[in-house]
């Protein structure tokens, strides 16, 4: 992914909206105005990075 | 919430190619008023729609050479818009021009920059080269729109209208039923959008231009350049024919359609409308049918749009509208729009 692509992919049979920012951050939300919300946040996406396991590294990109 | 502002110092579509030739033509775009001509060196001008004098309309003039002579009183300009003759007179007031705005012309579109010249870059212009290459045919036309150009945005972002308001041309069911894939490129200003159908139905304005018969894959991979250009890469194939590991498609039909939207006020468009194709090159019936059938569908739109300018028009301020998984394009094409008003 290039280094400034944000990407929100509609999971098939559901509704669910899986955003992926170009740090690598991700994120599932069922509504696309949070979930732009969310991406465009960067570097600070609120909520569940730590959840899923996502931190910075030494560039203060999510790895 | 809808876009009413207009990004300027950015380039526009005036006008097709085609459409400009000795004849002074009149294109209003962004508020500003143009007339249009090619020099006989063949050029494109683009020169303030307004005579120095009087006002009177330049487009409603004569050309006298590469000049253009106002129909009321004579003011006589130079494809510079620099006034070079008046009546009765020698001297030429200092002030006497009339604003002229840099134009490019590539792939059979003129297109104008509205805002500061010494920024208009024409490198900066999208691309969209079948529109004017071999092995393509192109059918055309522009409908103007009694609607604010962001509607025009909302409806090409979200291709799921085709079902409702498209329907026995474009429209099948599968369309609004298909999850999409949005990616925003933020450097380069992008929005791409894409819906791929597999084992679908195939609508009347492919199955009847393209031969097919049966069920297709059908793909709708849109790229749109805020403000002006978009294109919708449209791929119908029958289903399980796939493009080759080398990138070979030849089994499939391409439609290249594109898009220019073209804000003429703030609540009047001009929607440009394209549709280039790689196959029935030389058939005129197919040629006749592809113009017929989008122009048809530009027109169910302009209804549509007109009505909900209408109806945004009436409306108190502070609506709040919905937006649901389809809208997911759309919400960004506007965030850029908003970001290249602001800058």
């Amino acid at each position: 992914m290039s280094a400034t692509r944000y990407r929100i992919a509609w999971t098939p049979g559901s509704d669910s909206l899986v955003g992926t920012c170009h740090c690598g951050a991700e994120h599932t939300a069922d509504d696309p105005v949070r979930m732009w919300q969310w991406l465009l946040a960067h570097p600070d996406h609120p909520g569940d990075r730590h959840e899923l396991g996502i931190v910075r590294d030494d560039t203060g990109a999510y790895r | 919430m809808t876009t009413t502002a207009f990004a300027r110092d950015q380039w526009y579509v005036a006008a097709y190619s085609q459409e400009v030739g000795d004849a002074l033509l009149a294109r209003t775009v962004l508020g500003e008023p143009l007339v249009l001509y090619r020099t006989g060196a063949g050029g494109v001008v683009a020169l303030a729609d307004r005579c120095v004098h009087r006002r009177f309309p330049l487009s409603l003039s004569h050309r006298d050479g590469d000049r253009i002579v106002c129909g009321y009183h004579g003011f006589t300009y130079d494809p510079g818009g620099t006034c070079v003759a008046v009546p009765g007179q020698t001297r030429i007031p200092r002030t006497a021009r009339v604003p002229s705005f840099p134009i490019a012309e590539q792939d059979s579109l003129v297109w104008v920059w509205i805002g500061d010249p010494g920024r208009a870059d024409p490198a900066a212009i999208p691309r969209a080269p079948w529109l004017d290459a071999p092995g393509w045919t192109t059918v055309r036309g522009m409908e103007p729109l009694a609607a604010r150009y962001g509607l025009l945005v909302d409806n090409l972002l979200d291709l799921s209208h085709e079902t409702y308001l498209h329907g026995g041309y474009i429209g099948t069911p599968e369309v609004a039923q298909t999850p999409i894939t949005t990616e925003v490129d933020e450097d380069a200003g992008v929005v791409h959008v894409q819906r791929r159908m597999k084992d679908v139905e195939c609508p009347p304005f492919y199955a009847k231009s393209t031969g097919i018969a049966g069920r297709i894959d059908r793909w709708q991979d849109i790229e749109y350049h805020p403000p002006c250009l978009y294109l919708l890469h449209s791929r119908i194939a029958p289903t399980d024919v796939e493009p080759g590991p080398d990138g070979d498609d030849s089994g499939a039909c391409h439609a290249e359609i594109a898009y220019a939207i073209t804000p003429e006020t703030e609540t009047t468009t001009l929607d440009f409308w394209m549709v280039a194709r790689d196959f029935a090159l030389d058939d005129e019936n197919v040629s006749q049918y592809l113009a017929e059938s989008n122009r048809a569908v530009v027109l169910q739109d302009v209804v549509a749009l007109n009505a909900l300018e209408r109806v945004i028009a009436a409306e108190p301020d502070g609506y709040q509208e919905l937006s649901i998984n389809i809208d997911t394009g759309g919400l960004a094409a506007r965030r850029l729009l908003a970001k290249l008003i602001g800058r």
